[in-house]
């Protein structure tokens, strides 16, 4: 491809590089923006200059957003005593489509991994350490809400040992059942930690 | 007439799996004989059974393995194969299930389809079938090393708790992390993280703990069960689990447990970056065969009672599974009868003619499984000339259909 400028495959090239899309959906999508290039296609164009352009990663929390601080931080009516710890932005747009979580967010950038090389040092923990020491209104829960990996059981002990200087209350995610899940289904790994985890009604 | 709580495949289909390029072959007894000599594929079709359920099979092969090879031994290619059962259940339910390699997909890449529908959790898989089986390699488990045996165990754990595969897979990740990190502090001569170190210990006792446990019930129901006389005339073994973390957990609750584990990891932290490995935990355990009439532990043991013992253990797991899914296993017994003398022979014959289960043995001589006519359907494996050729042994009579 490299010696062939044709156009349509450079951008079927680019878009098939993207996550969720293969060679095939890529080349779906560039034949419908081909068919209407003005309506589809230089929209399109103009608003991943637009992104590019404006989108960049908080400087508090980490989000990306087009203002920094993002819109989240600069929110007076969230919460700014409870912090949500996340893995990466992805979790983070997760956990607002919910709309559960009323307070500010903190973006790791990854989870612990001796295998992959990822330490302390490559994620924004010292930051977080930094934002709560120095927040303005006191830190009264910092919530782990980190994937139910080994790494990421792993990462959460560690936080909650470099969390506790700071007095905030360290709490982590419940593991068990699903909503609307039947319990036949469940794997055992699941049902123990669901059974583990029960509470008085 | 086989006993209501059997599980019976009652056909088998093959197309170019291993050394067959294709083979269908109805089976009518309760207990199966393939007898041929060496290389003419009865492991082969042992393997293509043990396929049918959950996990990579008795040989633990990789997908891409499985296919016929053509093209000659160098530069040759595996064919995309395929291996179907139709089994009945204990309810006379009859059902197919079938795996292999898609045509079109890539040779590594394994379907599973349960009456034609794909098949998408193991653990389904493993309400309708299992099998265990027996293979010769298993006869080196009392010269290798106690990794071996785990293994052993752990597979047998496995078949019973699905998700133990995971718990040591999570063990076995954080204690390579820690290894990791006390590695790099020797090299580099920088303090590792304690509060890191701290978090994969954690995570070792909590998922150590719980494999140890598993272990240590699945050996306590074996035991139980074969000096119940499972086995009928076969000698028993008796099993030890020798782990001080499954001792531990004899006298102490699990929590206690893993609060020591951690504080033994963490003490042990300088010793172990020094060794270059964690040098306590249950990845250390070994599993002790005993000969239980004699009292004798299985080393010392001729080769024909160590196979005895394994086989001991094997009906006996069978026996386990029979309780907790409601079916007896296939039985995949490889060569097992050439290391018995004649007396055992007749002991384990009989033993599988008690077991609700359906048996498969092989063996390159067929005279020694004579007195299993009127018992077993048998048939001869040819290699060679007519490959993928699996004839009906007139020599035995066709037993009653099921």
């Amino acid at each position: 491809m490299a010696t062939d400028p044709n156009p349509i495959e450079h951008l079927i090239g680019l878009l098939a590089r993207l996550p969720g899309l293969g060679r095939r959906s890529a080349r779906r999508a560039v034949l419908r923006m081909l068919m209407q290039p003005e309506q589809a296609m230089l929209p399109l164009a103009e608003a991943l200059r637009a992104a590019a352009a404006a989108v960049q990663p908080c400087q508090i929390c980490g989000n990306l957003d087009a203002t920094n601080p993002c819109g989240i931080c600069r929110d007076s009516q969230r919460d700014q005593g409870l912090i949500c710890v996340v893995e990466g932005v992805s979790e983070l747009w997760a956990l607002e489509r919910a709309h559960a979580h009323r307070g500010l967010y903190h973006v790791l950038g990854g989870t612990l991994s001796a295998l992959g090389g990822i330490g302390p040092e490559d994620l924004a923990v010292q930051p977080l350490l930094a934002r709560i020491e120095g927040a303005a209104e006191p830190v009264r829960e910092v919530i782990l809400a980190l994937p139910a990996t080994v790494d990421g059981a792993t990462t959460a002990h560690y936080l909650t040992d470099r969390l506790r200087p700071t007095g905030a209350q360290v709490t982590r995610l419940a593991q068990g059942v699903p909503i609307g899940g039947a319990l036949d289904v469940l794997d055992e790994g699941t049902l123990a930690a669901a059974l583990k985890a029960r509470r008085v009604v | 007439m086989a006993p209501a709580s059997a599980l019976l495949l009652t056909r088998l289909m093959l197309q170019d799996f291993r050394s067959w390029p294709s083979l269908t072959v109805p089976f009518s007894g309760r207990i199966v004989l393939v007898t041929g000599p060496n290389g003419a594929g009865k492991t082969n079709l042992l393997e293509a059974i043990s396929l049918l359920g959950p996990g990579r099979g008795l040989r633990g092969a990789r997908t891409a393995e499985l296919g016929r090879q053509v093209g000659g031994a160098t530069g040759g290619v595996a064919l995309p194969w395929a291996a179907a059962g139709r089994f009945r259940d204990p309810f006379g339910q009859e059902f197919d299930l079938g795996t292999g390699t898609p045509e079109d997909g890539p040779p590594e890449r394994r379907i599973l389809r349960l009456d034609g529908a794909p098949v998408r959790a193991q653990s389904l898989l493993a309400e309708r079938v299992a099998a265990v089986w027996l293979t010769p390699q298993m006869d080196r488990l009392f010269q290798d090393g106690a990794g071996d045996r785990r293994r052993f165990l752990d597979r047998l754990v496995w078949a019973l708790e699905p998700h133990h595969a995971r718990e040591v897979a999570a063990y076995d990740q954080a204690m390579a992390q820690r290894n990791r990190l006390l590695a790099q502090e020797r090299r580099e001569g920088m303090r590792a993280d304690a509060a890191w170190l701290a978090g994969l210990e954690d995570a070792m006792a909590r998922h150590g703990a719980a494999l140890a446990a598993a272990r240590r019930g699945l050996v306590a129901r074996l035991n139980a069960l074969m000096a119940e006389g499972v086995t009928g005339a076969f000698p028993s073994a008796r099993l030890t689990l020798q782990c001080p973390v499954a001792a531990a957990l004899a006298e102490a609750p699990a929590l206690a447990v893993e609060e020591r584990l951690r504080a033994d990891w963490a003490a042990s932290r300088g010793r172990d970056a020094a060794a270059g490995a964690t040098l306590i935990g249950p990845h250390r355990a070994d599993l002790v065969f005993t000969h239980a009439p004699k009292d004798l532990p299985a080393a010392l043991c001729s080769t024909g009672e160590q196979k005895a013992l394994l086989v001991a253990v094997v009906l006996a797991h069978a026996g386990l599974i029979a309780a907790a899914r409601g079916f007896a296993p296939l039985l995949l017994l490889d060569e097992v009868a050439a290391h018995l003398d004649a007396t055992r022979r007749e002991a384990l014959f009989a033993a599988l003619a008690e077991l609700p289960a359906q048996a498969f043995l092989t063996g390159t001589d067929a005279g020694i499984f004579a007195p299993l006519r009127g018992l077993a359907e048998a048939f001869r494996a040819s290699p060679g000339a007519s490959p993928g050729q699996l004839v009906a042994d007139m020599d035995f009579v066709v037993p009653d259909a099921l």
